[in-house]
C-alpha cells in the first residue's frame, strides 16, 4: 500500500459529511459571485451586443448611439484591447470579432452605471452585417468538409480482416445532441483595478489560472498583475473550465479602462445562446460479433460538433475514442476521429468530457444489435465485460476489470433483477397500451486528465500559532464537494479535529499554475498536494514532539488533536505548535502533486493515460404510455465504486446526481437549434428554462438505491479513494436502454429498436409505433 | 431616476418594515431584495421557470386566515407588495439558528452547489406552514408527513438529482406553538394597499375598487393590467417589456368571488390556480385533472384563471378544459357588463373579444357538470413543462349512446379551439371502440398544428387521435 493512500486508524475522510457551506447554502448567505456586486461600490454594468446572423462579416460598427443612452459610460471595442483579442489558448476566438461565427456572438459589450441602461445601450448600437454562408448541423459539415483541429485515428488488429470473416456483421449511423449544462448560476465575472494597476477578477470560473493568463494576455500584461478568485460557483459541469475567460477579459478590460469596477453576468438567454455545450456527434460504424456473441471488430467514425472555434474539442474528441469500448474488450479496433466546425456556439467541457458520447455508441450499438444477435442484452453485454489481464485498444491495462462483474452482480442481487424481469414479462403480457422495460448498463471510465502535463496540483497549508489550520488549494468548488472533501484529508493528515482546519477562497495568488477542476481529478490532485504539504509539517511538528516526549519522531502519533506516543500522556496539538513556533520550526508548507506513472502518445493515440478506471453499474426499469410516449423511470439500482471514499454522503450526492444530469442528456434535454433557411438561420430555438426542460422531480426515480462498492481500496490514490464526478453521468445509459427495451415490448419478440437520442416522448412515441408496426430496424 | 410616491410604499421583509424606496416601478422584487443586500435569493432564468428565486409572501390562506405562500420573486414587481409581508431565505433561519427545513436540507446533502438552495428552502417552508398539510399515509408523491412533493416542482436542481431533498421534506415534523411564522398564520393577510408609484415615464397603481380599475383602463389606452404577473413578469425580463402604466387588480374583492352551485360555479378572474383548486377541492373532476399540470406550484400560487385567458395565449392549459366544461365569461368595463361563451372569445393568435378597456371579472361554469371528463397534457416534461397539445373532454353517454360531448383543443391552432368535427362524429352514436377509432381519425385532423421545438406538427396530429384511443380505454377500464 502505497503512503499517500494508507489511511490512518482515526480518520476524518470517510466520515458522511455534509457540504462544507451546507448551513450558508440553505440560509441564503453564501456568497456567488454576482453578490458581491452589491457590496462593491460604483459597479459598472456590462451587456453585449449580439449577432443576429449565423456568420456574417461586420462591416460598419457605430457605438455613438449607445453613448447617448443616459448612463452609458463605455463601450468596448476591439480598438480598446491593448493585448491579444483572443478569449482562448488557440487563437481562433477573436473577443471582439470582426467577423461572426454564430447567432448570438457578441461584437462589442456596454457598460453602463444600470444594468437597465447598459441594455438600452447595446440595443441603441448599431451593426452591419454581410451575411455569409453558414453551416448549422454536423451533417451540412461533414458534407461541406468543415472541419477544425487535428483529426485523429485509434487502431488496434486488423479490422477489415476481422470483419471479413466475422459471422454477424452490423452497420449503422447515428446522430446524436449535445447538451446545456444549465448550471444554475449563470457565468459571471466582477474585476476591479487597484492603485498599482493590479487587476483582481472575481470569476464563476473552474480553471482560476488559465482565466488569470487569458485576462493578462487581452490586456498584455504578465501574470504576475492578475489575480483571479473563486469563491464557488453555482454549478460548473465543464461548462467553467474554458468559458469563463472571455466574459472575465472583458469585464477587467472594462474595469482597466474605466477605473471603476465592472461586473458582468450573463442573464439565462445570453448564456445559453453564447457559451458552449456538450458536444453532439455523428457516429458511423460496422461492427461484427462472433456467434457466440462477443465482439471481434468496430470500425467507426467520430465527428464531434464543435461549433465555431476549436475550444477543448480536441482533447473531448481524444477521450470519445478512448472510452468507446467502455466495459468490453474489441479485439480489433478503429476509431476515426474528427471535429466538425459549425455556425454554433463554441462546444466545450461537460461532465464526462468526450466520454459519454464515445460510451454511448458501443452501449446504442449493444441496445440495437442484441434482438439481432437473440441474445438478451444483459447476456450480450456481461459476457464481452474486459477480463483481469485485458487491455485497451490504446494498450492500457484494464487494472480491476473484475471489478465489473462485481459491480454488475451485485445490482443483479440487490436489485432482485431476476424477478422483477419475471415481472416485467408477466406485465407486458397482460397490458397492451403499457409496457416495462429494464436494463442493466455498465461504465469504466479513466481517471487523469488525457494530456500527462495536466495532472499536477499544488497547495499551501498554515498553521498558525494558535494551532488554527488554513488551507489553500488549487482546486474550485462548484457543488462537487472538494472543499469538504479537502478539509477531511488535512484534518486527518494533521490528526486535528475538523473544526480546527479552514478553507480559504480559491485564488491564484496563492496557488499559481492550476490545473482545471476537471476530469473528476479534483481531490486526487488537491487532496494529494494539501497531504504532501500536510505530512511536511507533520513531519517537522514529530521532530519537537518526539524531543519533548523522548521518543523517536517516527513514533509520533497524530490523533484527534493531540500527539502522542504509542503509550503515555500527549501532547495537546495547539501547545505543540506553540513549542514549535518558539524552536523556530516552519508551521506552514506548499504541497505538490504530480501523478506518477502516465505517459501518453497523442498522435499514435497510445499510452496509459490514466492512473486508474473507475467502475459502476445501473439497473434501470421504466414503464412506457404506447399512447404518448410518455414515460416513468420506476426505479433504479446502482453499485459505483469511488475506492475507499473520501466522504460518503458527498459521493453518493455525486452519483445520484450525475445519474440524473446524464438521464437529462438522453431522454428530455433538447437543444433545438433553427435548420432552416429563413432568417433566424443558426438560432438557438431553446434558449430559456421554458423551452430547454432539465430534469425535475418528476423525472427523479421513484425507487432510487445508490450503494457504494465496498472493498475498493484504490492503492495510489489518496486515501485510497477514487474520482467521482463524472463517471456516474454515464451509468444512465441504463435508462435510455431501458425504454428502448420497453419500446420493443410493443412490438414482436426479437424486435431491435431504433432510438434517438434525447428519447423524448416524441421520440419513444415513434419508436413504439415503428415496433407495432413491425418495422425493425437492420444493419 | 426620480420617484414620487403618492404615499411612502413599504412592505415587511423579515418581520422589518422597509421603503420601497427610490427605484424603477418594473424593478423586481428579486432585483429589490438583492440590492437591499438580501443575496439570498438568485435569479436562475428570470421567468419562473427554476424557482431558484422562491420567496414567502403571507397571502390570505384557505385553511387559515394567512398562509405563507411560496412565489418567484423574479417575476413580481416590488410595487406590487406595496403594504405586504415577505420573508426570504435568511428571514428562516441563521447559521447558528437553522429553520427545521434548513436544517434537514443541510444535514441530509440536499445542497450540492447551493444556488437553488434558498429557493427550495422557500418553496419546503410554504408547504412546511400549510396549515391543510396533515400525517397521511404517504402515497406517491406525498411523505407520511403529509408534505407533498410537487409543492416543489417549480424548484429545479442541477446537482443533486432531488433525492435528499424529497428525504428532507418528508423528515420534516410539525411547526411548533412558538415558531413565529406559524402563530402568523391565526391572523388576516395584510390589506392590499393603495399603491401608486410614479418613476420616471413609468407608473404602477393599485385601484380599490374594480370601478376605479375600469375608470383607469377607459382612460388610459396604453394601461397593461398585472394579477400574478406571471405573463408580465416575463415579457418585462425577457422580451424588455416596459409598460407606461400597470394596473394592478390581483386584490380587487370584485375579481375574487367563488360560489358553488346550485346552476353554476363561478370563478373570480384574479383567484390564483392554487386558490382555486383548494376551493373547489376535487369538485370539478376535470380541473382537478388540470391543476397538477398546470405549471408549477409556484406558478400557481401566483397565476390567476383570468390572467391564463386575458393573455389570449393558444397553448394555455385552462382553455381546452374550459372549453370542455362550456364555460363563458363575464366581462366588464365602464360601458357595463357582458357573458360571452369561451368559444367565442378566442378570435386569433393571442387576439380575443375582450376589449382594451375591458376586464375578465369572472368565469361561469354551468352545472350540472358532464359525466365523464378527462384532461390531457401532451409535453416533453410530466410536470411544469408548456403543453405541445392540450385536450379536454366533458362527455355525456346514456344507455351507451353519446348523448353530448365537447372536446376543447389547444398547441393545435392560433387559438384554443373545440373540435367540432370530432365531437359531431361522437354525438348520436353509440360509445365504442369501433366509434372512437372513427372519431380519432377525424380528431387527428382538426386544427392546423405546427412544426416546433416542444413537438413536431405529425406527433401533434398523433396525439390528437390517441388521446380519444386514451380517453376511450382509460373510460371502459376504469
Amino acid at each position: 500500500m502505497s503512503s499517500l493512500s494508507e489511511r490512518p486508524a482515526v480518520a476524518v475522510v470517510g466520515v458522511p459529511l455534509p457540504h462544507e457551506s451546507a448551513a450558508l447554502h440553505v440560509t441564503g448567505t453564501a456568497l456567488y459571485t454576482d453578490d458581491l456586486v452589491q457590496r462593491t461600490r460604483d459597479v459598472l454594468h456590462a451587456y453585449p451586443v449580439q449577432s443576429p446572423h449565423a456568420h456574417a462579416r461586420v462591416t460598419a460598427l457605430r457605438v455613438k448611439p449607445a453613448y447617448d443612452v443616459p448612463g452609458v459610460v463605455r463601450v468596448l471595442t476591439g480598438e480598446d484591447v491593448p493585448g491579444v483579442n483572443d478569449a482562448g489558448v488557440k487563437h481562433d476566438e477573436p473577443l471582439f470579432p470582426g467577423e461572426v461565427m454564430f447567432n448570438g456572438h457578441a461584437v462589442c459589450w456596454v457598460l453602463a452605471d444600470t444594468l437597465e441602461a447598459a441594455r438600452l445601450g447595446a440595443s441603441a448600437v448599431e451593426v452591419e452585417y454581410e451575411p455569409l454562408p453558414s453551416l448549422v448541423t454536423v451533417r451540412e459539415a461533414i458534407e461541406a468538409k468543415s472541419f477544425q483541429g487535428t483529426g485523429r485515428q485509434l487502431e488496434r488488429g486488423d479490422v477489415d480482416a476481422a470483419l471479413a470473416e466475422t459471422a454477424q456483421v452490423f452497420s449503422g449511423e447515428f446522430e446524436f445532441a449535445g447538451q446545456e449544462h444549465f448550471y444554475l448560476e449563470t457565468h459571471a465575472a466582477l474585476a476591479q483595478v487597484d492603485e498599482a494597476g493590479q487587476i483582481f477578477v472575481q470569476s464563476s470560473t473552474q480553471h482560476p489560472s488559465e482565466t488569470q493568463e487569458i485576462v493578462a494576455h487581452v490586456l498584455g500584461l504578465a501574470s504576475h498583475s492578475v489575480t483571479v478568485q473563486c469563491l464557488r460557483m453555482g454549478g460548473g459541469f465543464g461548462g467553467k473550465e474554458m468559458q469563463p475567460h472571455g466574459f472575465a477579459a472583458i469585464a477587467a478590460l472594462g474595469a482597466t479602462l474605466t477605473g471603476r469596477p465592472v461586473r458582468l453576468r450573463l442573464n439565462r438567454t445570453q448564456d445559453l445562446t453564447m457559451s458552449g455545450k456538450r458536444h453532439g456527434f455523428h457516429s458511423k460504424w460496422t461492427v461484427g460479433f462472433s456467434n457466440d456473441g462477443r465482439l471481434v471488430a468496430l470500425d467507426a467514425t467520430l465527428t464531434a460538433d464543435g461549433g465555431w472555434s476549436l475550444d477543448l474539442s480536441e482533447p473531448v474528441l481524444a477521450r470519445a475514442m478512448c472510452h468507446i469500448d467502455n466495459a468490453y474488450e474489441i479485439p480489433h479496433v478503429r476509431v476515426v476521429g474528427r471535429i466538425a466546425k459549425t455556425n454554433k456556439t463554441s462546444q466545450t467541457a461537460f461532465r464526462g468530457f468526450g466520454g459519454p458520447q464515445g460510451m454511448l455508441v458501443i452501449e446504442d450499438i449493444l441496445g440495437r444489435c442484441a434482438p439481432l444477435l437473440g441474445y438478451d442484452p444483459l447476456e450480450l453485454r456481461r459476457r464481452n465485460f474486459y477480463q483481469p489481464g485485458d487491455a485497451t485498444p490504446y494498450g492500457q491495462p484494464v487494472r480491476h476489470a473484475d471489478r465489473l462483474e462485481s459491480c454488475w452482480s451485485q445490482v443483479i442481487a440487490g436489485g432482485n433483477v431476476a424477478e422483477r424481469q419475471a415481472e416485467i414479462a408477466a406485465f407486458n403480457a397482460s397490458h397492451t397500451h403499457v409496457k416495462r422495460g429494464l436494463a442493466m448498463t455498465p461504465v469504466k471510465f479513466g481517471i487523469s486528465f488525457n494530456l500527462t502535463a495536466f495532472n499536477q496540483a499544488g497547495a499551501l497549508v498554515h498553521v498558525y500559532k494558535d494551532g488554527s489550520v488554513l488551507i489553500n488549494h488549487g482546486g474550485t468548488e462548484m457543488g462537487q464537494g472538494l472543499h469538504t472533501k479537502m478539509l477531511q484529508v488535512a484534518a486527518t493528515t494533521l490528526g486535528v479535529p475538523l473544526a480546527r482546519v479552514r478553507l480559504a477562497p480559491t485564488r491564484t495568488d496563492k496557488v499559481p499554475n492550476t490545473s482545471a477542476t476537471a476530469a473528476s481529478s479534483g481531490a486526487d490532485l488537491n487532496g494529494a498536494a494539501i497531504k504532501n504539504a500536510c505530512d511536511q509539517i507533520r513531519e517537522r511538528l514529530a521532530q519537537v514532539a518526539g524531543g519533548r516526549l523522548g521518543i523517536s519522531p517516527a513514533d509520533v502519533r497524530f490523533e484527534n488533536g493531540v500527539v502522542r506516543g504509542l503509550s503515555g500522556d500527549g501532547i495537546p496539538w495547539n501547545e505543540l505548535v506553540g513549542t514549535a513556533y518558539m524552536q523556530r520550526v516552519q508551521l506552514w508548507a506548499a504541497g505538490f502533486y504530480r501523478t506518477e506513472g502516465l505517459h501518453w502518445d497523442a498522435n499514435a493515440m497510445r499510452g496509459e493515460p490514466f492512473k486508474y478506471f473507475a467502475y459502476g453499474v445501473a439497473a434501470s426499469e421504466v414503464e412506457v404510455d404506447g399512447f404518448t410516449g410518455a414515460y416513468t423511470l420506476r426505479r433504479v439500482d446502482i453499485v459505483h465504486d469511488v475506492g475507499d471514499s473520501l466522504s460518503p454522503l458527498i459521493d453518493i450526492g455525486q452519483i445520484e446526481g450525475g445519474f440524473v444530469q446524464g438521464a437529462g442528456w438522453l431522454t428530455l434535454e433538447d437543444l433545438r437549434w433553427d435548420e432552416s433557411t429563413g432568417d433566424r438561420r443558426g438560432r438557438l430555438a431553446t434558449q430559456a428554462a421554458s423551452t430547454y426542460k432539465l430534469p425535475s422531480f418528476s423525472e427523479m426515480p421513484e425507487v432510487f438505491n445508490v450503494r457504494l462498492l465496498e472493498k475498493a481500496h484504490e492503492d495510489g490514490a489518496v486515501y485510497g479513494s477514487k474520482a467521482v464526478g463524472e463517471p456516474p453521468l454515464m451509468l444512465a445509459f441504463s435508462v435510455r436502454e431501458a425504454l428502448r427495451e420497453a419500446a420493443a415490448a410493443f412490438g414482436p419478440a426479437g424486435t431491435s429498436v431504433d432510438l434517438p437520442s434525447p428519447a423524448t416522448p416524441e421520440a419513444v412515441y415513434w419508436a413504439v409505433e415503428r415496433a407495432r408496426g413491425g418495422v425493425s430496424w437492420s444493419g | 431616476m426620480t420617484t414620487q410616491a403618492l404615499r411612502s410604499p413599504a412592505l415587511t421583509v423579515n418581520g422589518e418594515v422597509t421603503a420601497i424606496g427610490d427605484v424603477s416601478v418594473h424593478t423586481t422584487v428579486l432585483d429589490w431584495l438583492r440590492d437591499k443586500g438580501l443575496t439570498g435569493a438568485k435569479e436562475g432564468c428570470a421567468e419562473g421557470e427554476c424557482g431558484a428565486c422562491s420567496v414567502l409572501v403571507a397571502r390570505a390562506g384557505t385553511d387559515a386566515p394567512t398562509e405563507w405562500t411560496a412565489v418567484n420573486a423574479c417575476l413580481l414587481p416590488i410595487a406590487s407588495l406595496d403594504g405586504q409581508e415577505l420573508v426570504t431565505s435568511e428571514g428562516l433561519g441563521s447559521a447558528a439558528e437553522l429553520h427545521p427545513v434548513q436544517k434537514e436540507m443541510a444535514v441530509r446533502g440536499g445542497s450540492q452547489c447551493g444556488y437553488c438552495t434558498p429557493g427550495f428552502v422557500c418553496s419546503m417552508a410554504a408547504e412546511y406552514y400549510r396549515p391543510g398539510r396533515t400525517c397521511g399515509t404517504g402515497d406517491h408523491g406525498h411523505g407520511e408527513n403529509g408534505f407533498d412533493i410537487h409543492s416543489l416542482s417549480g424548484n429545479l436542481c442541477r446537482c443533486t438529482g432531488y433525492r435528499p431533498i424529497r428525504d428532507a421534506a418528508y423528515a420534516l415534523g410539525d411547526p411548533t406553538e412558538h415558531d413565529a411564522l406559524a402563530v402568523r398564520r391565526h391572523a388576516p393577510p395584510p390589506a392590499p394597499a393603495p399603491t401608486g408609484i410614479v418613476s420616471g415615464e413609468a407608473e404602477f397603481i393599485r385601484p380599490t375598487t374594480l370601478d376605479q380599475a375600469l375608470t383607469v383602463l377607459a382612460e388610459r389606452t396604453d394601461a397593461q393590467v398585472v394579477a400574478g404577473s406571471t405573463d408580465l413578469g416575463v415579457q418585462v425580463n425577457i422580451f424588455g417589456s416596459r409598460p407606461a402604466l400597470t394596473v394592478a387588480i390581483d386584490r380587487l374583492e370584485e375579481l375574487r368571488e367563488f360560489s358553488f352551485g346550485p346552476a353554476e360555479v363561478r370563478l373570480g378572474a384574479a383567484l390564483t390556480l392554487t386558490e382555486i383548486e383548494r376551493r373547489l377541492s376535487g369538485r370539478v373532476p376535470l380541473l382537478s385533472q388540470l391543476f397538477p399540470q398546470f405549471a408549477s406550484r409556484l406558478i400557481r400560487n401566483g397565476a390567476t384563471i383570468g390572467g391564463n385567458l386575458g393573455t389570449g395565449s393558444p397553448i394555455g392549459d385552462t382553455p381546452p378544459a374550459l372549453l370542455a366544461l362550456d364555460a363563458s365569461l363575464v366581462l366588464a368595463s365602464a360601458r357595463g357588463e357582458r357573458l360571452v361563451p369561451l368559444a367565442e372569445y378566442f378570435t386569433g393568435y393571442r387576439q380575443t373579444v375582450k376589449a382594451a378597456d375591458e376586464l375578465i371579472r369572472t368565469i361561469v361554469i354551468p352545472l350540472p357538470l358532464a359525466p365523464t371528463t378527462a384532461f390531457h397534457k401532451i409535453a416533453k416534461r410530466r410536470f411544469d413543462d408548456i403543453s405541445s397539445v392540450a385536450i379536454g373532454y366533458a362527455l355525456n353517454v346514456i344507455d351507451g349512446v353519446i348523448q353530448d360531448v365537447r372536446i376543447g383543443l389547444g398547441g393545435v391552432a392560433a387559438t384554443p379551439l373545440r373540435a367540432r368535427n370530432t365531437e359531431a362524429a361522437l354525438i348520436g352514436q353509440p360509445w365504442s371502440e369501433e366509434t372512437v377509432r372513427t372519431a380519432a381519425a377525424v380528431l387527428a385532423a382538426e386544427g392546423t398544428p405546427m412544426d416546433d421545438h416542444r413537438a413536431s406538427s405529425s406527433y401533434r396530429s398523433a396525439m390528437l387521435g390517441q388521446s380519444l384511443l386514451r380517453f376511450y380505454h382509460q373510460e371502459v377500464s376504469a
